[in-house]
């Protein structure tokens, strides 16, 4: 793609998100949630829909619901309806999935995201319950996909696990930003702690829609549904996949034929599934087992007041404590990090130097010596002192960075580090006093190119003077006293 | 001497406390009856001789130790064959399920044994309650005990049957269309559909959720209160279970009707309904009145359009509920060769019998993509037509009265070709299950053959007290005694 193309096309991109709840039983019978790695050890005679079984809502799992949407900012509405969406596939126990289809539970969200400083509010359509499938392992054949498999396997351990489903308007303009709003709705079902949303494990999926059109148009064009989207950094490469190709398909005189697409990590592109003619009548009614699912005012409050800190207010915070863009979002996106920080700065710690310290110094040490920072003998006590030797001149930035690390491998408190080392500044001014007279009466030519006016043999005198010091005097003050002393001269 | 098999569940319960027999006797009358009148009939599909000798010698050893959980204890009682049963065949008279061993008891079935009961075997019905006959049973057809060349009605024929024959001294049917009432009403016994919600569905094989009702068949109205008071009643385990106080049903009786207001419904007393049963039916509204009822002609003009509507409400939603007979996790599997999906389709088709296949295809079609608004969406709007014009009539009287079914029993085969005739035996009960209100069916005579005929009262839902109010009047004017031929114990073993 040129850059004439892409001031010619512009790309509406909507996310369907599917959350997996972390609820202690599945959404509609009392089967234990989590999921163990043996097939069919978690699920019971209700989740493989026997005869005569009609389902229960799972009260955890609409409480969590309510609780993404009222992240969301969502219209929590106080009545909504199950719909049962039928097909039929083997790994569907009652051929039909319990889902909503109109009134869900929330409407009417939003989430804002940033990329290159530039801000998006991205609209959310709506936010509704429904419950997993099992799983399906299509053996022999082809391409793994049940129309020419020899048979199947069947683990039924996920089938009934409460999901919820995000929807978004079609607000998205970038693959940069359709990745910002899937690392951002990560963030805040994390911090929500309703999922462990592990996009490799499954229980966080997206579904991508792609159009483009002519810039400046308002019609929308023919989308496409991208499926099997396991990353962020897949959700941002399928997008512009589909965007190029929509745009190779529309340049060369073609149309966008509206279908489902396979996104195939190892080939990096997309490829058909199924168009809208082969797609299924999904026949949706409402559920007749199941009654209007009340959430009372009382409930929506409650829900409301018990909100932990979100990604955004965390990230604000950060900001207003010194720390800038990049370094913020580090820390948003490790709790151990933003503890250690938090942690530092109420005790007094200057935000700024103790941001930059973890997620430059500590998070280089972590990798290096494949210890989680948290895990490390750091402690917030450390960053606390360190920052006042700092500041107080009793070590150079770049000895405490070298403290920084001995102390997360367990060498002790800052100050017993330095003093071991030997890293300790002198900044007892007589000391750094004779020392400069020495060097000053040793360079008279310096001495006196300064009071002609020229700083540059400054930068030369302090090194002599720092030479002398055994490079431990505060260089703050050895400057000053040069300035000083070279005045009057 | 009478048979013990013939007494009602009041009389074998009075004689039990008394210790004039003991449950095992009464479980060995009943017994004994099948085994006379089961070649005949067909009302079971299986006897648990094992569980319930179990459950008749457990009820004897609970009275020698003066424990008495209720009227039901040592009672016999047969289980319409689609509500699940832990351990004993459970089949919706479907070869999908054939030999299906359920692994729990449906919240009824936990309920009457709690009560003491004991639970005889499961009953015939038409496959997945749908029909009005038992004769679409896999298994084979049921006859009626009071003329076996005719049907029992359905679909719960076999549980009617059972009880008119005494085979069972009451049972439980379900109720989607009138499939407990009706076929009450052609088997002479009292049958009653609760109110929506008052009895737990769990553990009953759905067939249409928004409209199946469990309910009990008894040769009394007393007996139809005792049974329906041990089973109604919340239940967390079904959403749609009403959580509030059950009604207190043995107050409700022998009180007469004295300035209760009876409405006589104008569209169930007109054509298409056998002059016969019209004329029956206006009898018994008439010396109600004579008792100090004020009676008045109601008219529910929405009527004319709940049969239609109940033929696509309910198969759309049995083509969803039996979408889960697939072959997958259970009951009957292709042995067709083929892919997954082959075998799906391959062990429906196989599986399902020719009305189940008819109503799902209907039902599919009526949901479908550009056919929803034209045919669920307007038997929706019809629903809630025949709603308000309960609504609106329940304002001028306490309760509704007809006919049960529009004939008396027909004949074996006689409506098994045209599924619309069949169709149209359920006019005069689908009103009550689209509005999920409660509805009993009480016998009052018999026609120029023979041949019982029912008489229907109806209530504003949870209004269960004052239909069993007037129930017990209408029982005691009509002062029908008259037992099915085969529940004579003049009848011997072919």
């Amino acid at each position: 793609m040129t850059n004439a193309d892409v001031q010619t096309w512009a790309a509406v991109i909507g996310i369907e998100t599917h959350v997996e709840l972390s609820t202690k039983s599945k959404m509609f019978c009392g089967r234990r949630a989590d999921i163990p790695d043996e097939p069919n050890t978690a699920s019971c005679p209700a989740c493989l829909a026997p005869p005569g079984a009609p389902p229960v809502p799972n009260e955890q799992a609409i409480e969590g619901i309510v609780t993404i949407g009222t992240a969301l900012g969502c219209t929590i509405n106080e009545s909504s309806l199950f719909y049962r969406k039928n097909y039929f596939y083997p790994d569907l126990p009652k051929n039909y999935q319990i889902s909503q289809y109109t009134f869900p539970v929330c409407e009417f969200g939003s989430l804002d995201v940033e990329v290159d400083g530039e801000p998006t509010t991205i609209g959310i359509t709506r936010v509704h319950m429904e419950e997993d499938t099992g799983k399906s392992s299509h053996v022999g054949g082809g391409d793994g996909r049940i129309h020419d498999a020899d048979h199947t396997l069947l683990d039924f351990n996920r089938a009934g696990v409460p999901l919820v489903e995000i929807v978004t308007e079609p607000d998205i303009r970038s693959p940069e930003q359709a990745r910002a709003y899937g690392a951002e709705l990560q963030r805040i079902v994390r911090a929500l702690g309703v999922s462990d949303a592990k996009l490799e494990a499954g229980s966080m999926r997206f579904d991508a829609n792609v159009s483009v059109r002519r810039a400046g148009t308002e019609t929308l064009g023919t989308r496409t549904e991208t499926k099997n989207v396991n990353s962020l950094r897949s959700l941002q490469r399928a997008i512009a996949f589909e965007i190029d190709r929509q745009i190779g398909v529309l340049e060369d005189g073609g149309v966008i034929v509206q279908e489902t697409r396979h996104w195939n990590e190892d080939t990096g592109a997309t490829s058909s599934m199924r168009t809208k003619e082969e797609s299924e009548d999904y026949r949706y009614f409402q559920d007749p087992d199941l009654l209007p699912l009340e959430v009372s005012a009382e409930w929506r409050e409650r829900v409301k007041a018990s909100l932990p800190e979100l990604p955004a207010q965390m990230r604000a915070r950060f900001r207003n404590a010194g720390v800038d863009a990049v370094t913020a979002e580090i820390l948003v996106d490790s709790a151990e990090l933003a503890e250690l920080f938090e942690a530092a700065v109420a005790g007094g710690a200057p935000g700024k130097l103790i941001g930059n310290w973890l997620t430059g110094e500590a998070i280089a040490w972590s990798r290096r010596e494949e210890i989680e920072v948290n895990e490390s003998d750091l402690t917030a006590e450390h960053l606390i002192e360190l920052a006042t030797m700092i500041e107080d001149g009793k070590l150079s930035s770049t000895a405490g960075k070298d403290v920084l690390t001995a102390a997360m491998a367990g060498e002790g408190a800052p100050h017993d580090i330095a003093a071991a080392r030997d890293l300790l500044q002198v900044s007892d001014e007589g000391a750094i006093l004779e020392a400069v007279d020495m060097v000053l009466a040793d360079n008279p030519d310096a001495v006196d190119k300064i009071a002609a006016g020229d700083d540059k043999p400054i930068g030369f005198l302090m090194g002599q003077v720092m030479r002398h010091m055994g490079g431990k005097a505060d260089p703050t003050i050895v400057k000053q006293i040069l300035r000083d002393r070279t005045k009057g001269a | 001497m009478t048979d013990l098999a013939d007494l009602t569940i009041a009389e074998a319960g009075a004689g039990l406390r008394k210790g004039e027999f003991s449950s095992v006797d009464l479980l060995d009358a009943v017994t004994r009856r099948a085994s006379i009148t089961e070649a005949q009939l067909h009302a079971y599909l299986t006897l648990d001789a094992k569980g319930a000798r179990a459950a008749a010698e457990a009820a004897d050893a609970a009275f020698a130790d003066g424990d008495v959980a209720g009227p039901l204890q040592g009672i016999p009682i047969a289980l319409k064959d689609n509500m699940c049963t832990k351990g004993v065949t459970t089949t919706a008279s479907s070869q999908i399920l054939a030999g299906w061993k359920p692994p729990y008891d449906a919240t009824v079935v936990r309920r009457l044994k709690e009560a003491g009961a004991v639970l005889t075997g499961k009953t015939n019905l038409d496959e997945f309650a749908m029909g009005s006959s038992t004769e679409n049973s896999a298994y084979g057809e049921t006859r009626n005990p009071w003329n076996p060349d005719h049907v029992p009605g359905g679909s719960s024929g076999g549980s009617a049957a059972t009880v008119a024959a005494g085979s069972a001294f009451g049972a439980l049917g379900s109720d989607t269309g009138g499939s407990i009432r009706q076929p009450a009403a052609l088997c002479g016994v009292v049958g009653m559909k609760p109110t929506y919600g008052l009895v737990s569905r769990y553990g009953l094989i759905a067939f249409a959720s928004s409209l199946d009702q469990i309910g009990p068949f008894s040769r009394t109205v007393a007996d139809s209160a005792v049974i329906l008071d041990a089973i109604a009643g919340w239940d967390r385990r079904d959403s749609t279970s009403i959580d509030g106080p059950v009604p207190n049903l043995a107050g409700s009786l022998d009180r007469g009707v004295k300035e209760l207001r009876v409405g006589i419904v104008t569209e169930l007393m007109g054509e298409g309904i056998d002059p016969q049963v019209k004329a029956a039916v206006s009898t018994t509204a008439s010396q109600l009145e004579a008792a100090g009822a004020e009676l008045v002609e109601v008219s529910l003009p929405s009527s004319e359009y709940a049969l239609s509507a109940y033929y696509l409400i309910a198969p759309a939603e049995c083509s969803a509920n039996l979408a889960r007979f697939d072959g997958v996790r259970y009951g009957h599997r292709s042995q067709i060769e083929g892919t997954t999906e082959d075998m799906m389709a391959h062990s429906r088709a196989e599986g399902f019998g020719p009305e189940v296949i008819r109503r799902i295809l209907l039902g599919t079609y009526a949901l479908s993509a550009g056919y929803y608004d034209a045919f669920y969406g307007q038997a929706q709007r019809v629903r809630t037509l025949v709603r308000t014009d309960f609504a609106e009539a329940y304002e001028k009287v306490d309760v509704l009265v007809s006919p049960t079914s529009p004939t008396t029993a027909f004949r074996v085969g006689e409506r098994a070709a045209d599924p619309i005739a069949m169709y149209y035996s359920d006019v005069c009960t689908i009103p009550s299950n689209l509005a999920g209100d409660p509805a009993i069916s009480v016998p009052i005579g018999v026609d120029d053959t023979g041949l019982p005929i029912g008489f229907q009262i109806m209530a504003p839902a949870l209004g269960e007290e004052i239909m069993y109010q007037v129930a017990s009047a209408v029982e005691s004017i009509a002062g029908f005694t008259q037992r099915a031929v085969l529940a004579s114990s003049d009848v011997v073993a072919p």
